[in-house]
């Protein structure tokens, strides 16, 4: 059986080794490789600067996928392994951020130039929102379809401080007539010819005082790889938005129509955001909030687990910013459900911890996770399809194995 | 800033830290030089990899390509469409001879 979660091929055969008295395999060859459960979903684990090992998408620029480990029994992701995502080969890599500046120009009474430490000096608030890739667990269409082919681990979920973006607007002074904002970060094309990444929000969505010019992480400075030294944070967006190395903000009194808003990052216009799988879509939208999400963390799809005794199942769930009302599992293939308790709550754009203590018989089990939000927005049990791969969110389904010779 | 207030943010940010395990303990952001790794992919041995070495690795690694869908779904119309995207849309300036050599290249191979 396929394990559905990324499987480190080398450390499972060294773990092994070790448990069978073996010559102890070498730490290197402990963190070479993992194999996303899809066809061609061979990667290396790969380390960088700020980073422990992740999972290397791409090298130029740098792609890594956070490994689903990571998730277990950690409601917060740390920074060191956090997944980045660039689309533009020319990132910056040194950046003084005493030099640093943000730029708030366009369609307002004061076009302002305003150092870091002066945006620090701005009143601060704390958001713990998830970021989440568009295209995270691409690799699980079926058909496949073109782009970064991730697993489930281009998602974190993180304790972002920083300047509410409607103190800035406010202090440059937005004019009547006003429509859209964009940003723009240090990070850009190889080429001339290769668009700009830009993206755009509503003027009210950008003025809501949630959305948010962040320069810290879980109570650090952000890594270069996230950002450093200042970020857009979206709360309950996809990452797409979520400029990095933010430099240059512009108010505009039109709707935006640079290529990462008009032509890419689009999702069908319908209710479902889907089309039928192969089709392309009649018309299309930005892509905007993320679909409610859950996932079970502390068991691996294929896992065999001790018979006798009670499992305690666990896991996140997460959607664009109403809240998780409710988490029901299944432990008979989605006949059955029963409802898990939820963790803390952190607020409503934050992974939300949920547990569910089960006594399962002995042989093979299939355990369903099925979030429900407080918009009462319910995960589907097929997946949805859409060309570009993005949005999803479908039932996710571990199955594992309850014998009484086995471990877990 | 005040000294008291230096130190109470410090403080703070070291019990995130230690609580999270991240390696940064820095409120006061200081310059960072940063070193990329090394890129380790290679494109795969195949005919026309010159076409593909010149017009393809200015802008991204070979992985790119290596990590795509593979199989009888995803050859020429596919490789087709992702070329024709990179010079459309991302502008690379690809010659018109290049572009058949770098579809056939990526067919056969991968």
């Amino acid at each position: 059986m396929i394990d559905r979660r990324s499987l480190i091929k080398r450390s499972g055969a060294a773990i092994a080794g070790l448990g069978a008295g073996m010559a102890a395999p070498s730490w290197r060859a402990f963190a070479a490789a993992v194999a996303l459960p899809f066809e061609n979903g061979e990667r290396p684990l790969v380390k960088y600067p700020q980073k422990r090992p992740m999972i290397g998408l791409t090298s130029r620029p740098p792609q890594l996928e956070t490994p689903f480990a990571a998730f277990n029994g950690k409601v917060i992701t740390p920074n060191d392994l956090f997944f980045v995502r660039y689309h533009l080969a020319d990132i910056p890599l040194s950046i003084d951020p005493n030099t640093f500046s943000l730029e708030i120009k366009g369609k307002v009474d004061k076009p302002l130039k305003l150092s870091l430490a002066a945006i620090k000096r701005m009143p601060a608030i704390d958001i713990v929102a998830v970021n989440q890739c568009s295209g995270n667990s691409r690799g699980f269409f079926n058909p496949r379809v073109a782009g970064g082919q991730l697993g489930n681990g281009a998602m974190g979920n993180a304790r972002w401080r920083g300047v509410p973006l409607k103190t800035v607007l406010d202090a440059a002074g937005v004019q009547r007539g006003a429509r859209q904002v964009t940003f723009n970060g240090m990070d850009g094309p190889v080429l001339d010819k290769t668009p700009d990444f830009v993206k755009a929000l509503d003027i009210d969505h950008a003025r809501d005082g949630e959305v948010m010019l962040a320069y810290m992480m879980n109570g650090a400075d952000l890594p270069l790889l996230n950002g450093f030294p200042l970020r857009l944070v979206v709360p309950g967006y996809y990452g797409t938005y979520w400029v990095k190395h933010l430099n240059e903000i512009t108010v505009i009194d039109d709707v935006f129509d640079g290529f990462w808003m008009k032509t890419a990052y689009r999702i069908p216009d319908n209710d479902c955001n889907c089309v039928e799988p192969g089709t392309a879509p009649k018309a299309t939208i930005p892509i905007n909030r993320f679909k409610v999400r859950s996932f079970i963390t502390n068991v691996a799809d294929g896992a065999k687990l001790r018979a006798d005794a009670e499992t305690m199942l666990k896991g996140i769930a997460f959607n664009g910013g109403k809240g998780i009302r409710h988490v029901a599992v299944s432990t008979d293939q989605g006949k059955t459900w029963a409802q898990a308790r939820l963790g803390t709550d952190l607020g409503k754009y934050s992974f939300r911890e949920w547990q569910l203590p089960v006594r399962l018989a002995t042989g093979a089990h299939v355990l369903k996770v099925r979030a429900t939000s407080h918009g009462g927005e319910v995960q589907p049990m097929e997946p949805l399809w859409n060309p570009a791969g993005y949005l999803r969110n479908v039932v996710e389904t571990v199955r594992v194995t309850v014998g009484s010779g086995a471990s877990s | 800033m005040k000294r008291s207030t230096r130190l109470a943010l410090t403080g703070f940010a070291g019990l995130l830290v230690g609580v999270c395990g991240s390696g940064l303990l820095d409120v006061s952001a200081k310059p960072i030089s940063y070193k990329l790794p090394n890129e380790t992919a290679a494109f795969r041995p195949g005919p026309n990899l010159e076409a593909v070495q010149n017009n393809c690795t200015a802008c991204h690694s070979a992985d790119y390509v290596q990590t795509q869908p593979q199989g009888a779904k995803f050859k020429e119309a596919f490789w087709r469409a992702e070329v024709t995207k990179m010079i459309k849309v991302y502008g690379a300036p690809i010659e018109e001879a290049d572009i058949g050599k770098i579809v056939d290249y990526l067919t056969q191979t991968y």
